[in-house]
């Protein structure tokens, strides 16, 4: 059973591009689910809604799997709180990157 | 110079979402205007829009619809429609004796671009001191939203862009893409005019410049082109589509033929920002008419731009006596924007769909809401009551703030 905070990003990403919550496991690519650049600019912003936060381009640059976006959360949100947490993994597997490469 | 062909139309108009519906309000002269539903009647001071109540964008597109201001949703439901009415596939894809994407090109024409979604998102950043905006913002504003959004949807892969010149934008895009097919640089252009204008910031503004109509009473009367009584414009949203299509092309493929668009006719001003001159619109019409090679004594029908504007309107008529001199008694005059109101840049095309309905069906749509007769308005301008007449040949009138004409005409083949 996924914790939390995986739950509620998989929620706000299945809301988000429109597809079953049941469709998307928390060891899934964003390559995996047809999230695309746009798509991920679009996410960042519902997590940011979702979080109150403020995520860094080069942090969202590095999204690209629900994995690395819960890790990322997770450091921001403990940032937030004052922690010293660790930079999130950023094993750069998939081809899509949760920023658009041109404006 | 190739002939170029109407064969699809997709219209949606607070007088009626779809052709049927439309003519059938047009023809019985009954007004689509109504009370504004839109914007909270404490922050504006207008009481009359052309609004429309029965299209559910939700149920004509998928996940897409993020990335679309209504003004899109309009644009590429008008478009797929226009296409399914022309007798063509959805999706461009080529092969034998199929329409070849490559030779198929999109234009269309938008005053104010995605302004729903520019003002929703300013009041958020300036009023409520939002710290982030929406990342489909730009996607949503930008004014050729619908033009890449029905190139994406049908494939269609030929030279598209957008045109904005205020109320003739549609009208300009449709004269363009004449223009290209009659140069042999397109075999079909998708084309027309989307816009949904119906905002907070977008009322006041108008309101500013004081060319409004108040409704005092009924708000479906509020728009009285060419009457004594006129007070103003409605404004309005919508969008209308077509198929333009070269002559043979379409005839080899076995379609339905609307009319020609047989002339075009594009002039400045050169003079007032808002106030029209008298040959800027004379001339434009003029041109139409020399290009489509219709002499004064031929013309039955002008869709007027009429605004319902003072001065619009008798300067409209005033162009179109010097047009025709002993001739102009003969033509039949009609403003529809006194049943759809003015939809800014979809204004053109929406009259154009009024236009073509009008000679598939014999019959001069109405200038609605006419009570008094106007010493400077003394033509024909078929007041209340729709009239049988065969109509040959037409004029598309669109007259621009900023001093810039666009006139179409069109003739039945």
């Amino acid at each position: 059973m996924p914790d939390d905070l995986t739950q509620d990003v998989i929620a706000i990403i299945a809301r988000e591009q429109r597809i079953p919550v049941e469709s998307i496991r928390p060891d899934a690519t964003f390559e995996e689910l047809k999230i695309d650049s746009l798509d991920g600019v679009n996410i960042v912003f519902a997590l940011e809604e979702r979080f109150n936060l403020s995520i860094p381009d080069d942090v969202a640059r590095e999204m690209k799997s629900i994995q690395q976006v819960v890790d990322a959360i997770r450091h921001q949100l403990d940032k937030a709180h004052g922690a010293d947490a660790d930079a999130p993994e950023s094993a750069a597997t998939g081809s899509s990157a949760a920023l658009p490469e041109k404006s | 110079m190739k002939k170029v062909v109407v064969t699809g139309l997709g219209v949606l108009s607070c007088a009626g979402s779809g052709p049927t519906a439309f003519w059938s309000n047009l023809a019985a002269g009954k007004s689509g205007l109504g009370p504004v539903t839109r914007v909270d009647h404490a922050h504006i001071t207008t009481r009359v829009a052309g609004e429309i109540h029965d299209f559910d964008a939700n149920q004509h597109f998928g996940k897409e619809i993020d990335l679309m201001d209504p003004f899109a949703q309009m644009g590429v439901y008008c478009a797929r429609e226009a296409i399914a009415d022309a007798g063509l596939p959805a999706r461009f894809e080529g092969g034998e004796g199929l329409p070849c994407p490559e030779r198929i090109g999109i234009i269309t024409g938008s005053a104010m671009g995605g302004v729903q979604s520019e003002d929703n998102g300013f009041l958020q950043i300036y009023a409520q001191n939002a710290s982030r905006l929406h990342p489909f913002s730009i996607p949503r504003m930008m004014a050729n939203a619908a033009t890449s959004h029905i190139s994406m949807t049908t494939g269609a892969k030929g030279a598209a862009f957008t045109i904005s010149t205020a109320c003739a934008s549609a009208t300009h895009a449709l004269g363009e893409a004449w223009r290209l097919i009659r140069h042999g640089a397109a075999d079909m252009v998708i084309t027309g005019g989307c816009d949904a204008p119906l905002t907070r910031g977008v009322f006041r503004a108008w309101e500013a410049m004081r060319v409004l109509a108040p409704a005092n009473g009924d708000p479906a009367t509020a728009c009285r082109p060419f009457s004594a009584d006129r007070t103003g414009l409605v404004l309005a949203e919508g969008a209308a589509m077509f198929v333009f299509e070269e002559e043979e092309h379409a005839r080899r493929r076995g379609a339905r033929i609307y009319a020609e668009v047989a002339g075009y006719g594009a002039t400045a001003d050169a003079g007032h920002i808002t106030q029209p001159s008298l040959d800027g619109p004379y001339q434009a019409m003029l041109d139409a008419m020399t290009t489509g090679g219709i002499r004064p004594e031929e013309l039955d029908y002008i869709n007027a731009h009429g605004t319902a504007t003072k001065l619009n309107d008798a300067t409209e008529i005033a162009c179109i006596k010097r047009l025709l001199g002993e001739h102009a008694g003969r033509v039949s005059i009609s403003s529809t924007k006194s049943m759809h109101g003015h939809a800014m840049g979809a204004s053109g095309a929406i009259e154009l769909a009024a236009v073509m309905l009008a000679m598939q069906h014999n019959v001069v749509p109405p200038t609605a809401n006419y009570t008094t007769p106007d010493p400077e308005c003394d033509l024909d301008v078929t007041p209340n009551q729709a009239h049988p007449r065969e109509i040959r040949t037409a004029l598309s009138n669109s007259f621009a703030f900023g001093g810039l004409n666009a006139v179409l005409a069109l003739r039945k083949v």
